[in-house]
């Protein structure tokens, strides 16, 4: 983009060059599938989750309540060195209300999806997950009080989707 | 001095920045490489070392993407990296082409950023699901779009600002960008255009957001005493900064980018500024959403927290103003070819520094600019200071 330059390359094509055989290609769909292990501290989580509580890890030298907790503290850079359990209720930090898919395709009905602040934990240390029985989603607010909606204990399967999602309360 | 030699940019070349263009990204980087060596007047047998930046691989469907560009970005035979900091990936690279010739190591460093998007379909969109954490966060299904908005909606929340004041930024950039040759969504619109544009994921819509390109540039750099041999006009690299943050985005405070900051500070203290709105002529922050660009304008200390908004809406940031920020158009006008469109910022300061732009050109003899990149999971940022 400068004066002295008076040509810059590109040949500009459409994406429907490709559908109408305009142009030259090969394409190619990966078929490999992948099996994470949750690891340490989050396998304890989960398992906790499936007993209708949600577990952090705590840090000695930060004084730090944690969640999602973690083996390490990431400041002080030694074990955490303790477990305590969170409330399932909290703040709103922030949400967004989404009308697209992951794929970018439109949604009829929005997702919400918020990071949540939860009791017990320190200062910020929110999880995001969805929210849910909102009423009209203009109504949301930042700051809102919520509470885990849960599944029932025998569809529980060590996962974060055993919350259904996160509603709100009045107090 | 920091590092045993001064470093300048003394050339640099980018591609048309589009939705789709024919060419392979190899071609695209041989094409910015080959532009940013005629315009320093070099050939490649003076290049001692190459630099490619690349975004995700996913884009592509090409791992070992470095390799994969080597030939088309000059590195035949050459000692040669591809460094990868996701978004902030355009600014990274050429301070790791600084760092080959700052360190004595090599005379001269071709740095090369390429992207192309556009292979991957319906929409390469999907292909950022997988930076999510895979136990937590991608069974919410998690998104690009969904950390902007909830970054943005803190952002506003903090400051009370009004989307009216964000979408001016966009109106802003994709009007400088009319004035752009490589140029995809440069567009006269209005503040109710993007109030009105369709709702993504709330406070985000259409024309909040930058689109996605395929695009390349490449820049130049050499050592003080080979700068002297080949042109009058080097840019110096005065000053190199680079941050990351935790990768648990939960637990922190959206509203303000701390490592920004950071990333700023060591590269200001390195060029000796010590009031960064008064002595920084010229500024590229990243923009990929108009929310980003107040957002790192703070971060880079250019204003105080919360103020950039006001200084958009004084007209401050306009091309004619006391500040102005993204004269290229950024990435809501130029395009957003990931690691392609950050470098592309540093080109641009390159030549107002050098009073290239044109009709680009912002007025009062630019002396010092700054240009940022930003990304990972809104953690990390590359800042690079540049002065005639
Ligand atoms: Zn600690």
């Amino acid at each position: 983009m400068s004066v002295k330059i008076k040509h810059y390359p590109g040949e500009e094509i459409e994406t429907q060059d490709f559908r109408e055989g305009k142009v030259l290609f090969e394409s190619f769909k990966p078929k490999a599938k992948y099996a994470w292990s949750a690891g340490i501290a989050i396998s304890r989580f989960l398992e906790e989750l499936k007993n209708g509580r949600i577990l952090a890890s705590t840090c000695s030298k930060c004084k730090r309540i944690m969640v999602p907790p973690r083996i390490y503290c990431e400041k002080c850079f030694k074990p955490t060195d303790g477990w305590t359990y969170v409330k399932d209720t909290g703040t709103i930090n922030t949400f967004s209300v989404s009308f697209i898919a992951a794929d970018a395709s439109r949604l009829k009905e929005p997702i919400v999806v918020a990071i949540i602040n939860l009791d017990g934990a320190s200062e910020g240390m929110g999880i995001v997950h969805w929210l849910n029985e909102y009423g009209d989603w203009r109504e949301i607010k930042i700051g809102m009080r919520v509470k885990a909606v849960w599944k029932p204990p025998e569809e529980r399967v060590g996962a974060i989707t055993d919350i259904k999602y996160f509603k709100p309360i009045k107090e | 001095m920091f590092g045993k030699k001064r470093v300048a940019i003394v050339g640099a070349g980018v591609t048309l920045f589009r939705r789709n263009l024919k060419e392979t990204g190899k071609e695209l980087a041989y094409h910015a490489a080959k532009m940013a060596l005629e315009q320093a007047g070099m050939e490649l047998h003076d290049i001692q070392s190459v630099v490619v930046g690349s975004a995700p691989d996913a884009f592509d469907g090409v791992h070992m993407k470095g390799e994969y560009l080597a030939d088309g970005a000059g590195a035949y035979h050459k000692p040669y990296m591809r460094v990868f900091v996701g978004g902030a990936t355009g600014v990274f690279a050429p301070l790791a082409g600084w760092w080959h010739v700052a360190s004595g190591k090599f005379d001269t460093c071709l740095v090369v950023c390429e992207e192309k998007m556009s292979s991957c379909y319906p929409h390469p969109q999907y292909a950022f699901t997988t930076i999510f954490d895979p136990i937590l966060e991608r069974p919410i299904g998690m998104n690009l779009i969904w950390i902007f908005a909830l970054e943005m909606n803190r952002y506003m929340h903090k400051h009370n600002i009004k989307k009216e004041d964000i979408a001016l930024v966009s109106v802003k950039n994709k009007r400088n960008a009319l004035d752009n040759p490589i140029a995809q969504l440069a567009a006269n619109i209005t503040v109710e255009d993007v109030l009105n544009s369709e709702i993504m994921a709330w406070p985000v819509q259409r024309l909040d957001v930058s689109p996605t390109s395929d695009g390349a540039a490449a820049v130049v750099l050499v050592s003080e005493d080979v700068a002297k041999e080949v042109t009058d006009n080097p840019v110096w690299i005065d000053g190199v900064g680079w941050c990351i943050d935790s990768t648990h985005w939960t637990n922190r405070d959206l509203y303000y980018p701390d490592y920004v900051e950071y990333a700023a500070r060591m590269a200001y203290k390195m060029a000796g500024i010590k009031n960064p709105p008064k002595e920084i002529d010229v500024a590229e922050p990243y923009d990929p959403f108009d929310y980003k660009e107040l957002h790192h304008m703070e971060g880079l200390l250019l204003c105080k927290k919360g103020e950039a908004p006001k200084l958009t809406r004084e007209g401050v940031t306009q091309r004619d103003g006391d500040l102005p920020v993204c004269p290229s158009g950024g990435l809501l006008g130029v395009g957003n070819p990931i690691s392609a469109a950050g470098l592309m910022k540093v080109c641009e300061i390159f030549w107002q520094l050098r009073g290239e732009a044109g009709k680009r050109q912002v007025p009062g003899d630019p002396r010092t600019g700054v240009a940022q990149a930003w990304g990972d999971l809104m953690q990390y940022s590359s800042v690079i200071v540049l002065r005639r």
